[in-house]
């Protein structure tokens, strides 16, 4: 436990080190939910009925450039070596990193949640669905994303190849999420609380699998 | 090195299936009735529901395949997974676009959000056009990116039965026909050539399959020849 905050904790540094997520990914996520207003022009029942859906679709976007960035790094600077070399677990490095991503992205969430509340007027009828519902959303697409970063970390292409492989795996946690937001901002009349198991048993096996599966390419990595 | 990816045994599978298909044009054509209701659009079927079943036959040998290769470490597991991902998604183009087609007259619409098969069916062909696209990749490591590919099999075929529940319950309704074919609720004709295609499509799936596994392996040979070329020139150079 103490080696997967430890992972955590570097991962956490380098980004508040570099500010690439508050002062680029954060910036993009805001333009994105307001570039969404333009395209709806303006009309407010419309951006408060798919509120969920641009809300999740900016997540997913910022969350492929959070995760690009974050094994840039790595590879870059040849610490994936280091890390590979140290006496740390596998299993330990991916949920560590999967940790610092889900706390980065569950930040983003909550200031992208605020910007999306003020802009596109939606009253919150279920603040604990909106929680619940966001934190396993959240674990979900880190773990997936955790995978995927690490699978995608020293290809050449990786810009191109990291969405077409990461985006299609997460459209069950994206319908989830959004079915689950409808029902806690009372925007479609729906059992959101049902739509947990799915995001839970996802995020369940995407955390098991790429916990063992990490190691497996890690090895590979150069 | 022999470089034919057929045998005499292959040339026979292969003669059968031919044969197999003929005799689906013909059952498919001339044979079986109209239906009732969906008149002679029903002879799009044949193909259709044998191509849907193929794509998911060869998505789930990919992943299990890739899952042995994992464990067992022998290339030509992944050969195996390699084929029958090229076949399925070519399989699961074909099956998007023969339900598009069969889809016009009979739901009065090319494409349906609503239809849990359906969208499952391009989710499907999204996430191995990404496996393809991976293996298409020039690597300076092939033993890292076939490990990759193998990963992002795995979770593929693994997201099947989540893909299919989650968009089933997203939008909580299928245009698609239950299950007539384990109800037997469809005309003997009709059942029989439907069994045929089945018989015909999965003839192609191993034929196929077959075949792309040898190319497979020839294009790893020819690797292995090139590179033992290179090094025993290296050496010959510098003995001089």
């Amino acid at each position: 436990m103490k080696q997967i905050w430890q992972v955590c904790l570097k991962d956490l540094k380098v980004e508040l080190r570099s500010r690439i997520v508050i002062f680029q990914v954060l910036p993009f996520a805001v333009l994105t939910i307001i570039l969404f207003a333009f395209a709806f022009e303006a009309d407010r029942a419309a951006l408060r009925d798919y509120a969920p859906g641009l809300f999740w679709v900016t997540v997913l976007l910022a969350t492929f450039l959070f995760v690009l960035r974050s094994f840039s790094i790595e590879v870059e600077a040849g610490a994936i070596q280091s890390l590979r070399l140290s006496a740390v677990k596998p299993q330990y490095i991916f949920f560590g990193k999967a940790l610092a991503l889900f706390i980065g992205m569950f930040i983003l969430e909550v200031i992208l949640g605020v910007a999306t509340f003020f802009l596109y007027d939606v009253s919150v009828e279920s603040p604990s669905l909106l929680i619940v519902s966001a934190i396993l959303t959240t674990a979900a697409i880190a773990s997936a994303a955790t995978l995927y970063g690490i699978l995608s970390a020293n290809l050449k292409a990786r810009e191109t190849i990291l969405p077409l492989l990461m985006l299609p795996v997460l459209i069950p946690v994206f319908l989830g999420a959004i079915r689950a937001f409808d029902d806690a901002l009372g925007a479609v009349a729906v059992n959101g609380w049902a739509w947990l198991s799915v995001l839970g048993v996802f995020a369940f096996i995407y955390a098991v699998f790429g916990s063992f599966a990490f190691g497996e390419i890690l090895e590979e990595v150069e | 090195m022999n470089l034919s990816t057929g045998s005499y045994r292959t040339k026979i599978l292969g003669l059968v299936m031919a044969a197999s298909f003929i005799a689906l044009i013909i059952f498919a054509f001339w044979v079986s009735p109209n239906d009732d209701q969906q008149g002679g659009a029903v002879r799009l079927l044949y193909i259709h529901v044998p191509l849907a079943i193929s794509t998911y036959v060869c998505y789930i040998a990919c992943g299990i395949a890739s899952l042995v290769f994992l464990i067992k470490k022998k290339i030509w597991w992944d050969y195996i997974a390699l084929s029958t991902a090229e076949i399925g998604t070519i399989f699961c183009g074909l099956t998007l676009l023969t339900g598009a087609i069969w889809g016009r007259p009979i739901w009065n619409t090319w494409w349906e959000w609503g239809d849990v098969r359906l969208v499952t069916t391009l989710i499907l062909f999204l996430l191995f056009l990404g496996y393809l696209a991976l293996r298409a990749m020039p690597s300076s490591n092939p033993n890292a990116n076939v490990r990759r590919a193998a990963v992002v099999a795995i979770v593929a075929t693994i997201d099947i039965p989540i893909i299919n529940r989650s968009v089933e319950w997203w939008q909580n309704r299928t245009l698609h026909q239950r299950s007539t074919l384990v109800e037997l609720k469809i005309e003997d004709w009709t059942f029989f050539t439907l069994v045929l295609g089945f018989l015909a499509f999965g003839l192609l799936i191993i034929w196929l399959t077959i075949h792309r596994f040898r190319v497979a392996w020839l294009a790893g040979e020819i690797d292995s020849l090139e590179t033992e070329l290179a090094l025993k020139k290296r050496l010959e150079e510098s003995n001089i």
